[in-house]
């Protein structure tokens, strides 16, 4: 695990940045809040009532299907690696999962999931 | 005298984030120079002779000395934190980004892995701002970009895999060591080389939010989207979040296709060549923002779930069977 050290290492520095930058802004800056500058924006209107409000989350759907494929990225990527070795029947192993894959895709697609409602 | 391992690793990382930060800087100020063009104007000028190159510098003082205002009904918590959360994967994606054979800070031997997973974290602090701020404009956009970013993430993966596929290997000194050559570029390779390469840019566009895609920013109908609502040093990181995740993929792009530090010229010039691809890319990235007008959120899903998604996966497919039949490079 050590050749993540230097990852884990700039990972640190950059939360350092963004952190010192924000101080140093703090001191620079002026603070001088009133009610209206507070408020929401919303192109000069009034806001009424808060954005929390129940949302249709119409990617419901995308989502599940982004799991699937991501799925698939997840068994793609060790697959490449060992492809060369392993020649023409790792290919043709994965060729029949991804036509199973998708066959889904299609599913989904005659079945309107790719429709944006 | 010898530096202790934990010392080096520390000035790499710490020189990698200042030149990060400086080019994002001169990157914008490219841009808008380059925008100015396309536009019959001149863009910045008159901040620093010649050309305004002084105006990124203005810029990043103004923003830094603005009051910072935090919206009465927000979520303080989440909404002081998404900056941070946002700007941490965009500017880790360069950590295994080699700039020349054994010059980068970590060169892992999966890093075209960590490249794609640690740059779609990005959503989690974009979503944060978008939540936290309680403004409408602001959750709608960070509903949109939920949307669209999972939508065109598989393509970029399946693109970006074809170059990972041809080498054998993830890591990316191997991937560069594999396009050696004349014509030894992997946007060079027959058919596959060029589809993949138009796929990548295409599915960059859409993850960097830039127009055609950019329908959670969307100046018009939702004013700036997540950021609606930030002001002062707090907007400064998100954008220069944005620039430098857009300037990681054009990195990678470059690394990917273009040969990475390989060029004509003694090996010191490598990171020169290097820098000067990723800027090719980011400018046909910016060629394309000035050129098209923002697509409907159907016709985004439609292009990435139709079209790119079974695209990349056949030729993915195509690339394998070549792979296996005896092709590819490397290993």
């Amino acid at each position: 695990m050590s050749a993540y050290l230097p990852v884990l290492i700039f990972a640190v520095l950059i939360v350092a940045f963004g952190v010192v930058s924000l101080a140093v802004a703090r001191l620079a800056r002026p603070s001088r809040p009133d009610v209206v500058k507070l408020a929401n924006y919303e192109c000069g209107a009034e806001p009424i009532g808060p954005a929390w409000v129940r949302f249709p989350v119409g990617f419901y759907l995308v989502a599940l299907l982004f799991i699937i494929f991501d799925t698939l990225a997840v068994f793609l990527f060790p697959w490449a690696l060992v492809l060369k070795p392993l020649g023409l029947s790792a290919f043709w192993v994965m060729a029949a999962f991804i036509g199973i894959v998708g066959l889904g895709w299609i599913y989904a697609y005659r079945e309107g999931v790719l429709e944006w409602k | 005298m010898s530096v202790p391992p934990a010392v080096s690793m520390f000035i790499a990382a710490f020189i990698l984030l200042n030149a990060i930060v400086g080019v994002v800087t001169y990157i914008t100020l490219l841009e808008r120079k380059f925008a100015a063009r396309m536009q019959s104007r001149i863009g910045p000028y008159y901040v620093g002779w010649p050309h305004g190159w002084l105006q990124p510098i203005a810029d990043a003082v103004k923003l830094m000395i603005k009051e910072d205002i935090v919206p009465a009904p927000a979520d303080r918590a989440v909404y002081n934190l998404a900056p941070l959360v946002f700007l941490v994967p965009c500017m880790l994606v360069f950590a295994t980004i080699p700039f020349a054979p054994g010059l980068g800070v970590a060169d892992l031997n999966i890093g075209v892995l960590f490249f794609l997973a640690v740059s779609a974290l990005e959503i989690v602090g974009l979503f944060m701002g978008g939540w936290g701020s309680n403004n409408k404009y602001a959750l709608l956009s960070a509903m949109r970009a939920v949307n669209q970013i999972i939508s065109y993430d598989l393509p970029f993966i399946f693109a970006a895999l074809v170059p990972v596929l041809l080498t054998g290997s993830m890591q990316m000194s191997a991937i560069v060591g594999a396009q050696h050559g004349l014509a030894g570029w992997f946007v060079l390779y027959p058919v596959i080389g060029q589809l993949a390469f138009v796929a990548y840019l295409i599915a960059a566009l859409a993850a960097e939010n830039r127009v055609p895609f950019d329908i959670l920013e969307a100046e018009s109908e939702l004013i700036a989207g997540f950021r609606v609502e930030y002001s002062g040093m707090k907007f400064a990181l998100i954008q220069l979040g944005e620039y430098a995740h857009m300037l990681g993929t054009s990195f990678l792009g470059a690394l990917l296709f273009l040969g990475g530090w390989l060029g004509p010229g003694p090996a010191w010039l490598g990171p020169i060549w290097f820098l000067l691809k990723a800027v090719f890319v980011f400018l046909i990235l910016t060629w394309v923002r000035w050129s098209f007008v923002r697509i409907r959120v159907d016709q985004i899903l439609a292009i990435s779930w139709k079209l790119l998604l079974p695209a990349t996966v056949v030729l993915l497919l195509a690339t394998g069977f070549v792979v296996a039949a005896g092709g590819g490079r490397g290993l």
